[in-house]
């Protein structure tokens, strides 16, 4: 069986993929895991799952480009110069 | 530390010293990767319970781990027979391990329990670490119970656990490997 | 080559990642299985010429440490295997075609190593020699071996610290210390020269096209020299190469070209230790399948 390794580097950091191992059961996946990913005390923690119990998605779907949600819809450029000059303080303060 | 503490010292370090090297032979050829990986961890663990060991004894008599692990005759080692058997199958490398992680355990608890704070720390600290190798003694153990060749590799090793008077041949032999490039350049640092 | 496999081709020549589940083309897959599977192979076979020192070290330090180093060599194999099986090969096909003579592993564990002095050197000059081809594939663009190559290198760090601190106590040491390194630098050097291939051009050589390599040969091989050749000059030792010396104008490191057939020959299986090594990987494997069979059975 194959498990997949996730691995924390130090409290407080999130579990990466390390990689995999191919082991029998929990029990033997445990040592095999602990050995190639932390005999050195180079982690802090490890998750370890057998890959079947992973469900890959890779496939995302945004055909309408939906960029009301997201930072680059958002374009104040224009808006503020013209808000700043109405206001009288154009000429008082950078254009930011 | 009196000198009868210094042998039951040697007499450990020597165990696992040896046992060590042994273990040590499968790093590279184990029967499976993961496996070796693990099984050499296991090995380094017992060299290294050895060296700290070592340490303790070398500094009693004014002297140094490596001059005790290296330096003395084949006979004068304090090893039991069944570690200095070079068993190069997996069924009895396993059953050895098993029963000397048992007969192990019980041996540590006594020094953890030792008066002298120096002992029975270092005690602690091999015991902690051992508990990863019987971990892994159990597992396998587990997994090879409905193997004849398993469960008669025990019955041959058993006996061996308590056999202390005299050494195999198999030891000379070892000992012969272990200290050639030492013995090439007496003296030398290496 | 189709509009898809150009399209791919460009690419990874732009610096573009692949994925295991990703498209690509027979060509590339296959180069990769290829390539990988060799660097697998190394690691396994490479545990070998050490594996005898490990009984023989001279100080529970060494031992501690050698031990440790060719440990990490077998947690290397386990780690590019894993690759290769993910791509579609079985390690225990790939075991199969490495006992067979089928697939390769790389020229310098075909040779023997005869004393203290050839694991200080092997440590020191050939873990060096690998490193630099290590690096150059943490870009290679198979991005699954790309980032195994990180935990590799980070390995690797200590090997040759290790191997720097054998030969520096040896230097160090006694006369006949002295004369074990020579001696063993003598033996290995041409091997080193050999290491990173023969001078293709890398345009033309189809590993780089397709950036699994991410550098060519004769760059690896210029940095190896660059690197290592002052090292071992500042300790007295001298390289068996009366042409090796750094051409002033443009920096460029001038020697005597390897024999290549020699190469080609060694790594084709015809090593002075080729035949006793796989013959040792095929009897370990032979008497340790009833373990494999008993554990991985009913595993899924």
């Amino acid at each position: 069986m194959i498990y997949e390794v996730f691995r924390q580097e130090r409290k407080g950091q999130p579990f990466q993929h390390a990689g995999s191992i191919e082991a029998p059961d929990d029990h033997f996946a445990d040592v095999y895991a602990r050995e190639q990913y932390g005999r050195r005390g180079e982690s802090a923690a490890l998750w370890i799952v057998p890959r079947a119990a992973v469900l890959e998605i890779d496939e995302f779907v945004d055909e309408l480009d939906r960029n009301y949600h997201r930072v680059d819809g958002y374009s104040l450029k224009a808006k503020l110069k013209e808000a700043r000059e109405r206001a009288g303080t154009a000429a008082a303060a950078p254009d930011s | 530390m009196n000198e009868q503490e210094q042998q039951l010292l040697l007499q450990i370090a020597d165990d696992e010293l040896i046992l060590g090297w042994r273990d040590s032979e499968w790093t590279g050829i184990a029967p499976m990767l993961e496996e070796d990986v693990a099984f050499s961890s296991i090995a380094q663990n017992e060299i290294g319970h050895a060296r700290g060991l070592y340490e303790l004894v070398a500094r009693a008599r004014g002297t140094t781990a490596d001059e005790l692990a290296f330096d003395r005759t084949p006979e004068e080692y304090l090893c039991a027979r069944i570690v200095e058997l070079r068993l190069m199958d997996w069924e009895r490398t396993i059953a050895r391990h098993v029963l000397y992680e048992e007969a192990d355990a019980t041996r540590l608890e006594r020094l953890k329990a030792s008066e002298d704070a120096e002992i029975a720390g270092l005690a602690a600290k091999i015991d902690r670490e051992e508990a990863y190798h019987r971990m892994h003694a159990a597992m396998w153990d587990e997994r090879l119970r409905g193997e004849q060749r398993y469960l008669r590799a025990l019955d041959e090793l058993r006996p061996l656990l308590d056999e202390r008077d005299g050494h195999t041949d198999e030891l000379a032999e070892l000992w012969e490997q272990m200290t050639v490039v030492r013995r090439s350049v007496p003296g030398a640092t290496w | 080559m189709t509009p898809k496999e150009q399209g791919f081709l460009e690419d990874v020549q732009a610096g573009g990642q692949v994925e295991t589940t990703d498209w690509m083309p027979e060509d590339y897959r296959a180069k990769l299985i290829k390539f990988i599977e060799m660097h697998g192979n190394s690691e396994l076979m490479g545990v070998l010429p050490e594996r005898e020192w490990i009984l023989r070290a001279p100080t529970l330090q060494r031992k501690l440490a050698l031990t440790a180093k060719v440990q990490d060599e077998v947690g290397h194999s386990q780690l590019i295997y894993r690759v290769v099986e993910d791509l579609g090969k079985p390690r225990e096909q790939c075991f199969d075609d490495l006992i067979s003579g089928k697939s390769k592993f790389h020229n310098v564990f075909h040779y023997p190593t005869k004393t203290w002095g050839d694991v200080g050197v092997i440590a020191w000059l050939v873990d060096a020699a690998a490193i630099i081809s290590q690096k150059a594939l943490l870009k290679c663009s198979y991005a699954p071996y790309a980032r195994i190559m990180k935990k590799i290198c980070w390995e690797e760090s200590f090997h040759i610290l290790h191997g720097r601190d054998v030969i520096l106590t040896m230097m160090n040491g006694t006369d006949e210390q002295r004369e074990l390194v020579q001696e063993a630098l003598n033996r290995w050097w041409g091997p080193l020269m050999q290491f990173h291939g023969n001078p293709i051009p890398r345009e033309d050589d189809p590993m780089y096209v397709w950036r699994i390599k991410s550098q060519g040969n004769k760059e690896a091989r210029q940095q190896f020299l660059d690197g290592y050749v002052p090292q071992i000059w500042e300790l007295g030792l001298t390289v068996p190469d009366p042409k090796l010396r750094k051409r002033d104008d443009e920096g460029v490191w001038e020697y005597t070209e390897p024999d290549w057939d020699e190469l080609k020959h060694v790594v084709t299986g015809h090593g002075p230790k080729t035949a006793d090594r796989l013959d040792l990987r095929r009897r370990a494997r032979e008497n340790s399948a009833w373990v494999r069979s008993v554990v991985l059975a009913d595993a899924a």
